[in-house]
């Protein structure tokens, strides 16, 4: 049993504390938007915050997260209202498949909130997810559009 | 060596005549009638096509699957289109096979590959549009006693012209759908397009920036269970025995199972108690005559499919190469080789299926909802009726969700315990190990000029793999694979951009134990880079420019030069490109579409490369949203460049020996070249968007590559020869 804090609501899960916070996410809270694509930290589609730091969270132990505010993709918006990220992903038209998509808006939105206005070098060296539909045209478009709001 | 998966070819013959009762009826769209068809909320239909609710809210139903290309919303355009409906209320909804089948294939064919979702089915789409547009004319003209003639559609509003009254559409869809529809319609003149041939938004984009779409791994269903599976390693082993005992005991473990003769899976509350245990299960498996087979021992195969004297297929012969090459004053000759590539689709494979005795359904991800409809009635047992699939978004298909295997598995387990749905999810390293793997090829290059430089003849032995040997055995011609010889053809939607007086072009057929499958771009990926690259090495051994020496072969193919022309004008071809950068170009022809590429790069320590800058051009006839093709073409050269720099899977011991990204790896943002694309429609055909120009990033670059250093790379992927993005 651990108590995990996920966009700003207690979770009692019934989980062995060594499992990994992307699948007590996704199957015993019960959140799908954080995607499985790799499950060894390379991939990023299981990027979430965690106290404010994006994170694969299949390479995270519930144990670790136990007492640390997790926020996930679902949690992003706030009243309803998107994220200036998500907001530039919608006016961009950024997605392909849209699966990676989950764990690239939570590491720019993390990116962004420590370094408002990145540089092409900044987002090279920051922004690591894969994505195999090739959507990084757009994703810089987007994230430029997003550092300027 | 030569050996199949028997599985796979046994499914498909009996997967095929299963359906037939269902398929073999043939395209039979019907564009409405007096009886009335409701959709799931009540709004009617007007046609198979078109569902208007009162609101007037248009729902659209797309056949094809949206994988991240865009068809989904291409095809909802064109639709609109005809309709003269207000884009801004367009929804779209999957009809499933299951109704498909029982409506005599309403929708016709719902297979998404081959870059042919919108090219085959534009035609019969536009025609439901313009079908449903005329009998909701004609509805409101009956309710004003007035000739429909006097009455005109735009905007979801209907006109009639001389008194000014307006209705819409939702206020006579009700009407409308009775109405016998006409026999036929004139469709627009793509000119006059106002909705399709714009650069519009996707339809499904805003779902995909919250977590709300779900793909098939994101299916919950009261009771469900979660399944791991593991396959035998060795392709064409088979399952001898498990220890069930060891995991019983876990945590969340319900039942271990086999999984037809070659694969065991655990089921448990959760996927992550499934996949604990199964990696605790001792299995023993009988790894069957392939155990033993090596990339090397393939390779060697291969080489020996060079000798002459060894039978070969021919697509595309014209004069008589072997007699020029014998009489040639300069002979070129040049080997390369094209690996095995695993799709690795970022969702891995899945599906969740609820059998009962008396009804099976499915739920997942696909590329062809008829073939999981196929398989789901081959592998339950059941007939059509009771039956059905329930598609979902794909995390990334590529040509790997074409398959069915994850349906037919997850449909075997589901059989062991009836009553509880059951989703099946690979693990990563599941996904990389049991792929339909890009075809392995070599090919021996050979070029022959005269006193004058002028190439004589080109002699192209291609060695190696078939796909349609193994997964549409029916479509080989006489033995041949006619797919192999993609952009090598004399003509057709596939063709050779190049003259030459002396041609032979043939396919010595290897088939290995590793199952191919189409891997996005297919026989163009090896092709491009095979062609292109030693039509590079032709330019320098006559001493011309590469652009200039293709330019004079390709005079009698205006539309293969007209792409590779603008490319040269925009990357600046012939004029000095900035200080240590260097320019490759090439092009090609796949799946109706025109394509070139010309690429920018720099290479540091001879073996960091940094492509700067792709300009890519495509003629598919008909551009129907512009920004998603620019988009398909950026994301191409992600997937196709993935592939040349890192994409190889390699044999030992009968398995494949990656795993998973961290040894099989994908470009990330900070690799990507800028790209300009240039979409120039000529109009009069109807070629693909998604596929076609993936193979002209690579030849591109590695023709720049040799203009940087003077060497030349011959064997994909750039890895294996210590050569990585700088």
């Amino acid at each position: 049993m651990a108590n995990l804090n996920v966009n700003g609501k207690t979770f009692d899960v019934d989980v062995e504390p060594d499992t990994p916070l992307l699948w007590a996410i996704r199957e015993n809270v019960g959140l799908t938007g954080t995607k499985y694509g790799c499950g060894i930290a390379q991939c990023g589609a299981c990027t979430v915050h965690v106290d404010g730091v994006a994170m694969r969270s299949c390479g995270v132990l519930v144990s670790e997260a136990v007492g640390k505010k997790i926020t996930t993709i679902e949690g992003l918006a706030v009243n309803g209202v998107l994220h200036k990220v998500q907001q530039a992903w919608v006016a961009n038209d950024v997605p392909q498949c849209g699966y990676c998509q989950s764990g690239m808006i939570m590491a720019v939105a993390a990116l962004l909130k420590d370094n408002p206005k990145p540089t092409d070098q900044d987002i090279d060296d920051t922004i690591t997810n894969i994505c195999r539909c090739g959507t990084f045209k757009q994703v810089r478009e987007a994230i430029h559009a997003a550092s300027d709001v | 060596m030569n050996q199949m998966p028997t599985l796979s070819r046994r499914s498909f013959v009996i997967g095929t005549a299963a359906v037939g009762s269902g398929l073999a009826l043939g395209l039979d769209i019907p564009f409405g009638g007096p009886t009335v068809v409701r959709a799931a909320d009540g709004s009617p239909e007007i046609n198979a096509w078109v569902v208007i609710q009162p609101d007037d809210t248009v729902v659209i139903r797309i056949a094809r699957s949206e994988m991240g290309q865009g068809t989904l919303t291409g095809l909802a355009q064109l639709v609109a289109e005809e309709l003269e409906c207000d884009w801004s209320k367009v929804t779209t909804e999957y009809p499933t096979p299951g109704q498909s089948v029982a409506r005599k294939r309403a929708w016709g064919d719902f297979s998404t590959g081959g870059s042919r979702g919108i090219r085959t089915s534009n035609e019969y789409v536009r025609k439901g549009g313009a079908t449903a547009r005329v009998m909701l004319i004609q509805a409101a003209a009956n309710e004003w006693k007035v000739p429909a003639s006097e009455c005109t559609a735009a905007n979801s509003i209907i006109t009639h012209t001389p008194s000014g009254r307006t209705t819409t559409y939702g206020k006579v869809a009700e009407a409308a759908a009775k109405i016998e529809p006409p026999a036929d319609v004139k469709l627009k003149d793509p000119k006059d397009w106002k909705i399709a041939g714009k650069g519009l938004k996707r339809l499904d984009t805003v779902d995909k920036t919250t977590g709300k779409m779900t793909y098939g791994i994101d299916i919950k269903l009261p009771g469900m269970l979660n399944a791991a599976i593991k396959a035998c390693p060795v392709f064409g082993g088979k399952l001898k025995s498990y220890d069930e005992a060891k995991v019983t005991g876990m945590k969340g473990v319900k039942k271990v199972v086999p999984v037809g003769d070659y694969a065991v899976a655990v089921v448990a509350d959760t996927w992550w108690h499934a996949k604990t245990a199964l990696e605790k299960l001792p299995i023993v498996w009988d790894e069957g005559p392939n155990a033993k087979v090596s990339s090397a021992s393939i390779a060697k195969w291969l080489e020996e499919g060079f000798d002459d004297s060894q039978p070969a297929f021919v697509g595309n012969e014209n004069g008589d190469a072997k007699a020029a090459i014998a009489k040639a004053v300069k002979k070129v000759e040049a080997v390369y080789n094209y690996p095995y590539q695993n799709h690795a689709p970022m969702e891995p494979m899945n599906a969740t299926a609820l059998y009962t005795e008396n009804k099976c359904e499915v739920w997942c991800g696909t590329q062809n909802g008829e073939a999981a409809f196929a398989a789901t009635l081959e592998a339950s047992g059941l007939p059509a009726d009771k039956c059905d699939v329930y598609k979902q978004m794909l995390g990334g298909g590529f040509g790997r969700r074409g398959q069915t295997d994850y349906v037919r598995q997850v449909i075997a387990i589901a059989k062991q315990m009836p009553g509880t749905p059951i989703k099946l999810l690979w693990s990563r390293e599941e996904d990389m190990q049991h792929g339909a793997y890009h075809p392995i090829t070599q090919v021996k290059m050979t070029g022959a000029f005269d006193a004058d430089n002028n190439l004589t003849a080109l002699r192209m032995r291609i060695s190696g793999q078939s796909i349609l040997f193994s997964l549409r055995p029916e479509a080989l011609v006489n033995g041949k694979d006619p797919a192999t010889f993609a952009g090598l053809n004399p003509t057709g939607e596939a063709a050779i951009g190049y003259s030459v007086p002396n041609l032979l072009i043939d396919h010595s057929m290897r088939n290995p134990h590793v199952p191919p499958g189409f891997w996005r771009g297919v026989n163009v990926n090896q092709n491009a880079i095979y062609l292109e690259c030693f039509m590079d090495e032709l330019a320098n051994a006559a001493g011309q420019d590469p652009l200039e020496f293709r330019r004079k072969l390709m005079t009698k193919n205006p539309k293969h030069l007209a792409v590779l022309n603008a490319v040269a004008e925009k990357i600046g071809w012939g004029t000095p490109a900035p200080k240590g950068v260097f320019r490759g170009i090439a092009q090609h022809m796949g799946y109706g579409s025109y394509v070139a590429g010309a690429a920018e790069i720099s290479v540091t320590d001879g073996n960091k490369i940094k492509v700067h800058r792709i300009v890519a051009a495509t003629d598919p006839g008909y551009a129907v949203n512009p920004a998603q093709i620019e988009r398909q073409i950026a994301g191409s050269f992600v997937y196709g460049l993935s592939g040349l720099f890192y994409g190889g899977c390699t044999v030992k011991d009968g398995r494949i020996e990656q795993s998973n990204f961290d040894n099989y790896n994908s470009m990330r943002i900070a690799e990507m070249p800028k790209v300009e694309s240039i979409v120039m429609p000529s109009g009069g055909f109807w070629g693909g968007v998604g596929e076609p120009t993936i193979c002209v990033a690579g030849p591109a670059v590695l023709n720049a590559y040799f203009a940087a250093t003077g060497k030349r790379l011959r064997s994909v992927p750039l890895r294996d020869q210590n050569i990585t993005f700088a």
